[in-house]
């Protein structure tokens, strides 16, 4: 399925920044969230090329205003006895773990938006960085505030429950 | 009923209505081929390329509305069918192709004719399958089928390994289908059918421009109906052709980059273009910052992505051609659109469409005879070039669903396989293929399958003894550095088709042209007319690629034309 979502986004030249995929909260069906750049009308056809890809059950877009967005990094850091002290500390301000300490370098762990990230890379960088790992932005709409209002919260059917209209011919 | 997975092929496709193969064996599907014997109620055509197959069962499919069927080996087998299947998914033409594949604990060892094919024909796919199992087989192709002709149409590829054509399983077709997808509405949103409605009151100068989504919605009664109740004038892409009849007095012509003059001024000088089912390709359109300047644009589409794609849609409706029409026909008022008309009246007469005077035999002049001598309704097959162009701006299609091109992917060689699928699937119709000398060589190989299944074919060679689109434009855009398009070892192609046993002759002469013709309307088999004609000759008018309506080459005796900086 990623095969069929990144050969149609490459194929159609479609710019993607960042790109997650796993499994959703219905077994047999995965979730990926991207992050597109382009202007509501590459928006609103990347979207519909995604959605008629057959394995693709649906397609939303999550602005900036109504989600929550978080990213996820390992960054390994070169150390020295003179700057461990020193990156912990940056690490503790972003609310970061040190995960793996070893003689010259340490791996620090931190979840944030992309720019707090960003900012903790640049961070970083005086010391030294040998290795950055990123997830790739995650994203959830916000749920409602008020209990009338139309988003729905229900728990969804598993897949083998969600079935195609039957409708024939053309 | 345990049945082994090539059992299950065939039943699947019996109980989806095949009758039709087209296809050619090979050590991964043999296990298939091999239960045929079983099943004399799916009759096989043996072609001689695997790409003639994939095209045959394209033509089949655009003149029945069914389903074409292709089968091919792994590997080669199966990459020789990506052409067709390029070309099928470009133009929305419903075909299931079935490929071997190389035994299950083969796969990903690089073994014999082992190629990763659901790879390969991702992107020219509707949907692909590699099948692991022969229990999932039947599922499969009931789901296949329904993808290939739901929605906007397309090719389906089913890859199955070979030891599960062997392998038995519990046989029960599925009366379902079980997808998270499902097509698009077929009916049009009744707010915005609403909305076009006010438009089209409003408008003083539309146009209906008409695409192949038309033809294949068989909406052609209802467009009639629209366009006469409305006093619209209808214009129509290449692949729109034979969807509207060109003797109606509502009917411009074919707009675009090869398009009539009036036809292409129409859409510039409309106010609104009510598009049915077609995409706005860049044939069409031109420069999309200049195309059609003052309209309003209402776009009837079965694919909602085609909507916004290239051309902002004022009104939107997502559904099938016929039914949003007939939803239309129930709410629309009369209009009267007679200075429009008329306006576009003069304009026919001040920029015509002619086949000009010469004792050269001009092949313009073979297809305006064509069309006399078959009254405008035989079903006609074309390769990809000058002489296609010229089918469509001279051809006078005047029943639904008759033009059988390659238009979206332009594949070369589509001619005769195609022809031998529509002539196969229609043997009632007369079946005429126009070829070039270029795109004929690409597939010739498939007059023996003409021969051997007494196809009765047509064809018309129109031999420039080059590849006369790409010469047009090194004359016009490269200074006649005529590089790599001359053919000078041509075949004597009379030979040829008497090699065959196809019964054939060469005319070089303006003369012969209507009595040849004649000829081979009577003939019974397969028949082919090698037309040697002018080599000089370019297809007008022109609309520079990336240019717009303004920058139209009409004759270029009267505006020279001029080479644009970026083609």
């Amino acid at each position: 399925m990623l095969n069929r979502v990144t050969s149609m986004i490459r194929r159609r030249n479609f710019n993607i920044s960042s790109l997650s995929v796993g499994h959703s909260e219905i077994e047999g069906l995965s979730r990926m969230t991207f992050v597109v750049e382009g202007d509501e009308l590459i928006l609103e056809q990347i979207a519909k090329q995604l959605g008629k890809l057959i394995n693709v059950v649906n397609v939303t877009h999550i602005d900036n205003i109504n989600c929550v967005s978080r990213e996820f990094a390992l960054i390994r850091v070169q150390t020295t006895p003179d700057t461990r002290q020193e990156i912990i500390q940056i690490a503790t301000i972003f609310r970061a773990d040190v995960i793996d300490v070893a003689r010259n370098s340490m791996i620090v762990e931190t979840t944030g938006d992309s720019g707090k990230l960003d900012s903790l890379v640049l961070l970083l960088q005086p010391f030294g960085i040998v290795e950055v790992i990123r997830s790739g932005v995650l994203a959830m709409k916000r749920g409602p505030l008020e209990s009338d209002e139309s988003e729905s919260t229900e728990i969804r059917q598993p897949i083998s429950r969600i079935k195609g209209k039957a409708e024939l011919g053309w | 009923m345990e049945l082994s997975g090539g059992k299950i092929v065939c039943e699947s496709l019996i109980r989806e209505g095949v009758d039709l193969i087209f296809g050619l064996p090979g050590g991964a599907i043999l296990p298939l081929y091999q239960t045929l014997p079983d099943y004399p109620q799916l009759r096989h055509v043996l072609v001689r390329h695997e790409q003639g197959a994939a095209m045959a069962a394209d033509g089949y499919s655009r003149a029945t509305g069914k389903v074409g069927v292709a089968w091919a080996t792994s590997g080669p087998g199966a990459t020789n069918l990506a052409t067709g299947l390029a070309s099928a998914m470009m133009d929305s033409v419903p075909m299931v192709a079935i490929t071997g594949q190389v035994a299950r604990a083969s796969i990903g060892k690089d073994a014999f004719q082992e190629t990763d094919v659901t790879g390969v024909t991702l992107p020219i796919t509707k949907h692909n399958y590699l099948v692991m199992r022969a229990d999932e087989i039947a599922e499969v192709i009931h789901e296949a089928f329904y993808i290939a002709r739901s929605g906007k149409p397309g090719p389906v590829l089913v890859d199955i390994p070979k030891d599960v054509f062997t392998e038995i399983a519990d046989f029960k077709y599925p009366e379902k289908i079980n997808i998270p997808w499902s097509p698009p509405s077929l009916d049009g949103d009744v707010s915005q059918i609403k909305s076009a409605i006010r438009l089209i009151s409003k408008s003083e100068r539309p146009v209906i421009l008409t695409g192949h989504g038309l033809v294949m919605s068989g909406g052609s009664t209802e467009l009639i109906e629209f366009a006469e109740r409305t006093d619209i004038p209808v214009v129509s892409t290449f692949l729109g052709l034979s969807g509207f009849p060109e003797d109606h007095p509502l009917y411009i012509g074919m707009p675009g980059m090869h398009g009539a003059a009036y036809a292409s001024m129409a859409i510039d000088e409309s106010d609104l273009i009510i598009a049915v089912g077609m995409r706005f390709d860049d044939r069409v359109t031109g420069n999309l910052q200049s195309f059609a300047p003052k309209a309003k644009v209402i776009h009837i589409e079965i694919d909602p992505a085609e909507i916004g794609k290239n051309v902002r849609a004022t009104v939107p409706i997502v559904g099938d051609a016929k039914r949003v029409l007939q939803q239309m026909l129930r709410v629309v008022e009369p209009g009267s659109h007679a200075d429009w008309l008329g306006y576009l009246e003069q304009l026919r007469r001040e920029h015509p469409l002619y086949v000009r005077e010469t004792d050269k035999l001009l092949p313009q002049y073979i297809i305006e005879k064509l069309s006399d001598l078959t009254d405008g309704r035989a079903i006609i097959c074309t390769g990809v070039g000058q002489h296609q162009m010229w089918v469509g701006q001279l051809y006078k299609f005047l029943e639904p669903n008759l033009l059988i091109s390659s238009g979206g992917s332009g594949a070369m060689g589509f001619e005769v396989p195609a022809a031998l699928g529509a002539k196969m699937g229609r043997p009632e119709k007369e079946v005429w293929t126009i070829a070039g000398d270029g795109g004929f060589q690409m597939t010739m190989n498939e007059l023996a399958t003409m021969v051997e299944n007494n196809v009765p074919v047509k064809i018309i060679l129109i031999n420039n003894h080059q590849l006369g689109m790409v010469v047009q434009w090194q004359r016009i855009f490269y200074n006649r550095s005529f590089v790599a398009t001359q053919y000078t070892g041509n075949p004597d192609f009379v030979k040829l088709a008497d090699a065959y046993g196809i019964p054939a002759r060469r005319i070089t002469d303006k003369s012969e042209v209507v009595d040849s013709l004649a000829w081979a309307k009577e003939e019974d088999g397969p028949v082919l007319l090698d037309f040697w004609v002018d080599e000089e000759e370019n297809v007008y008018p022109m609309i520079p690629p990336g240019l717009s309506m303004k920058d139209i080459i009409e004759d270029p005796s009267i505006n020279l034309p001029k080479v644009p900086d970026a083609i």
